[in-house]
């Protein structure tokens, strides 16, 4: 009997209901886990997304897509398999997709994080017989502290360049990073400037009930007139451009799980790297994958030689597949 | 620790200058001196033995953390230090202690070598068990011996000047004294009195710069004084009160490791400071270097070693005579000196005059160019007539003009994750050339791409890995680099039966084939023969 999900050279694929989940190149029927560039990928007749992440999706996929949305925990049936979508914590919108077909279930868990924040839908365990998980940050040597200790380190770094006169800048990925980040800066600790790249982003967050500060343009012209009282959200495609060279002295940072490697740090050329990641950690992929209770686990993008070997040694039924030709972004 | 865990954070975490010597200087302010003597050690790169290997590290790590070895070295190869490694991945202590540095290393550190597998493995948990990860972290750079941090030697002296209310230049030659790190002395490098011992210290090397630019732009060919530039040991010969001192650059004392030196340099009449070459000499030209390395870092010299591996002082400056400081004069008047001091001192084989070269024109500048390699030299060194003698790399006071390396044509065979900035990347490489229809490994090599190259050729290995070995990746034999190298030995620890000085990728060939890469005959063609490197 076929698996009931399979890795394609177009991504992963199940036959019986004849979709594809985050192809990436036009397929007849798409389900589509979240809006990150190396899941959402245009040019698909039609889409399944979740309903929080098709405002999203629109700006990734084109005004004109046809994206059918579905609100978590709902189902439909795609050629009589039974498909939902549940909350996968990684940002607005993120979803884990529950595929059943006669009595079996198989979760595609897509990119997770277990810790709950106030920028998108709280991770949620879903029992499965067979789990197939991410492993970008699968090495004990990645373990998150919690965010609160993360901002309290930010906002103590933007109080000391404040001090100096310079400009905060924090390199964060467009969708995701920067608004999670938004959501928890404190607004009295001076002006937050947003860029461009991230603020596109913002009207879908608040239709989902975030709450953000107010924020300021990131014009370099604005932000220089603030005297190195602001912190400024960019992406890290604009370090070094001509705006970033116009906002005057600056110290830089990136937020991303990569920051917990010096090595990574050193090599983006920043003053700061904060660790802050919406991926699961070691400790949260091992009880994601605990609570599913399933019986096999499919472990994909990342370290998966580790994690899987870690699995079997653990006892458990593993094997890894890997997107061959795709490359994961390095987005943290 | 906490201070000099904030103070290695702060100098981590900016790259301007005047932020570094801010931090140090408050550190110094701040720390006890029991402290800041071994934080001032460190910084200026003094190491201590090893305590326990690397894979004992390893292992009691591991097993403290309760995960396999396997899995420490799949997150090594991703993280790319070990100390860094093994404190992300120990459990944060349940009570975190204020440690002092001092007590970290006197009563932790240095009994290491004494102690046996339990007791030091029972001190290497205790001090897990107290410390934070980022002070960790450090613990592990000190055990390792692998602690360098973005400051160096300049900046320590430079705050520690400010701490002191000295000149920079005055601190840093007492730095280069014989002190312990023990609170006695450190206040003693702070105050000037002199520290126990000290008869002599070497002035700070001035240092040469590679010229970048062509000779014709340098002026006048007169204004120049131009010498062989010798492949040995920079070091600095201190004759004082009878008591005669060796120093290398790298400030380490090696009166004992060339007694032959010593007795030459007890010999002379007068009290003096050189500035020259140890070299190992042969028949008419120096030996390779290979030759001289062979008389480093040995417990105990032998009459064998003094037989088979004759050491040559080559002596280019004066830096000090009868107690007076000549470094303010110009380099021809201490040439002079020079010159008139070792008349009839001379030991032939032993203490020498480096020679001048009389060139007239630039044009002939650059023929005895072409010539250093032939007489035994890695090309010329050409110091302006009139500058003094000052301390660190200054340019344009003493330029040194390399020889053109050799090249060679090799094949990519292995990769190994790099270290440090290049954590996670591929960028350690090995490399091969043709040997009667096999790929023979000839050279590693890790530097010379272009950050962009680097992540091309990673992705490059990644996806054409055929093999592992352990951290190792035997890739698809397809890439052709050009290699440079300096010089090049027999060696009959390598299958291919040679060794290459100084390999480093000159550029990637991506017009060539694997199969268009060099054979190993001729890089045969390129040794020395057996009686000229003698």
């Amino acid at each position: 009997m076929p698996n009931l999900i399979e890795l394609t050279p177009r991504g992963w694929y199940c036959p019986a209901g004849d979709f594809y989940i985050d192809p990436d190149s036009p397929v007849e029927r798409a389900v589509v886990t979240h809006g990150h560039t190396d899941h959402a990928y245009p040019g698909s007749r039609r889409y399944l997304a979740s309903a929080s992440s098709v405002p999203v999706l629109k700006q990734r996929l084109g005004p004109d897509a046809d994206i059918e949305p579905l609100p978590f925990g709902q189902s439909i049936t795609i050629n009589g398999v039974k498909v939902s979508l549940h909350p996968a914590g990684h940002v607005l919108g993120s979803a884990q997709v529950r595929v059943e077909h006669r009595g079996e279930v198989w979760v595609v868990s897509g990119d997770y994080k277990t810790v709950a924040e106030p920028s998108c839908e709280p991770f949620e365990p879903i029992r499965c017989h067979v789990f197939i998980t991410e492993s970008t940050f699968a090495l004990p040597v990645y373990r998150w502290r919690p965010q609160s200790e993360v901002m309290a380190e930010i906002h103590a770094w933007w109080r000391a360049n404040q001090e100096q006169g310079r400009t905060s800048v924090i390199f964060a990925y467009a969708l995701g990073k920067a608004q999670r980040l938004l959501a928890a800066l404190d607004p009295g600790a001076g002006p937050i400037c947003v860029h461009g790249a991230a603020r596109v982003f913002l009207p879908a967050y608040e239709a989902a009930g975030v709450r953000f500060p107010p924020i300021d343009s990131a014009e370099a012209a604005e932000v220089r007139r603030m005297e190195g009282r602001a912190l400024v959200l960019a992406p890290y495609s604009s370090f070094r451009t001509p705006w970033f060279h116009a906002l005057g002295p600056t110290s830089t940072a990136t937020a991303s799980g990569w920051m917990q490697i010096r090595g990574h740090r050193r090599r983006q050329g920043v003053d700061r790297g904060f660790v802050l990641s919406d991926h699961a950690d070691w400790d949260g992929l091992l009880s994601a994958i605990r609570e599913t209770g399933a019986e096999r686990v499919v472990v994909t993008h990342g370290y998966t030689d580790a994690l899987c070997r870690w699995l079997r040694e653990q006892g458990m039924e593993c094997w890894k597949a890997s997107y061959g030709r795709r490359l994961h972004e390095e987005v943290g | 620790m906490k201070l000099f865990c904030r103070l290695y954070h702060e100098l981590d975490s900016t790259t301007r200058t005047t932020d570094k010597v801010r931090a140090l200087e408050r550190y110094f302010r701040e720390a006890p001196p029991a402290d800041a003597a071994w934080a001032l050690s460190f910084l200026i790169g003094r190491r201590l033995p090893r305590g326990v290997t690397t894979t004992q590290l390893r292992q009691y790590a591991a097993d403290f953390a309760g995960i396999p070895i396997w899995m420490v070295e799949e997150c090594y190869e991703a993280v790319g230090d070990l100390a860094e490694t093994l404190a992300l991945l120990l459990p944060e202590p349940a009570e975190k202690e204020s440690l002092p540095l001092h007590v970290l290393v006197e009563e932790r550190l240095l009994p290491l070598p004494r102690l046996n597998e339990e007791e030091r493995r029972a001190i290497l948990e205790t001090t897990w068990r107290q410390l934070s990860g980022p002070e960790r972290f450090l613990w592990h750079k000190l055990l390792t011996g692998g602690f360098r941090v973005g400051a160096g030697r300049t900046l320590t002296a430079r705050a520690l000047a400010a701490v002191a209310g000295v000149d920079p230049a005055v601190m840093s030659h007492r730095l280069m004294g014989p002190w312990q790190p023990t609170a006695a002395d450190y206040q003693r490098l702070l105050s000037g009195d002199a520290v126990e011992g000290d008869v002599g210290k070497p002035f700070p090397f001035l240092l040469a710069y590679p010229i970048e630019v062509s000779i014709e732009t340098l002026g006048d060919v007169r204004d120049w004084q131009i010498e062989w530039k010798w492949d040995g040991i920079r070091a600095q010969i201190i004759c004082r009160d009878g008591k005669v001192l060796t120093w290398s650059r790298g400030e380490e004392l090696i009166t004992d490791q060339f007694p032959e030196l010593k007795q030459a340099a007890l010999a002379l009449p007068n009290s003096v400071v050189l500035d020259g070459e140890i070299l190992i000499w042969g028949q008419n030209s120096p030996r390779p270097f290979s030759d001289l390395q062979k008389r480093l870092n040995r417990k105990r010299v032998t009459s064998r070693d003094l037989k088979d591996y004759p050491a040559v002082f080559v002596a280019y400056d004066l830096l000090e005579l009868n107690g007076e400081d000549c470094r303010t004069l110009p380099l021809y008047m201490r040439r002079e000196r020079l010159e008139r001091f070792l008349d009839g001192w001379q030991v032939p084989g032993t203490l020498r005059l480096s020679p001048l070269l009389p060139l007239e024109t630039w044009a002939e500048v650059a023929v005895h160019h072409a010539l250093a390699r032939e007489c035994g030299a890695e090309g010329l060194m050409l110091k302006l007539r009139s500058s003094p003698y000052v301390g660190g790399r200054v340019k344009g006071v003493w330029w040194k003009w390399k020889v053109e390396p050799f090249h060679v044509d090799a094949v990519l065979i292995n990769a190994q994750a790099g270290h440090g900035r290049r954590a996670g990347l591929y960028t350690d490489y090995t490399f091969a050339v043709w040997h009667e229809g096999r790929l023979v490994p000839i050279a590693k090599a890790y530097s010379g791409l272009t950050d962009e190259e680097i992540r091309e050729v990673d992705a490059f290995v990644k996806a054409n890995t055929v093999d592992r070995f352990g951290p190792v990746r035997a890739v698809r034999p397809e890439l052709v680099f050009e290699l440079a190298f300096e010089g090049i030995q027999r060696s009959s620890r390598h299958k291919s039966g040679i060794a290459l000085r100084f390999p480093r990728m000159n550029r990637w060939r991506k017009d060539k084939r694997p199969e268009e890469a060099d054979h190993l005959e001729r890089l045969w063609a390129l040794l020395p023969s057996e009686t000229d490197s003698r």
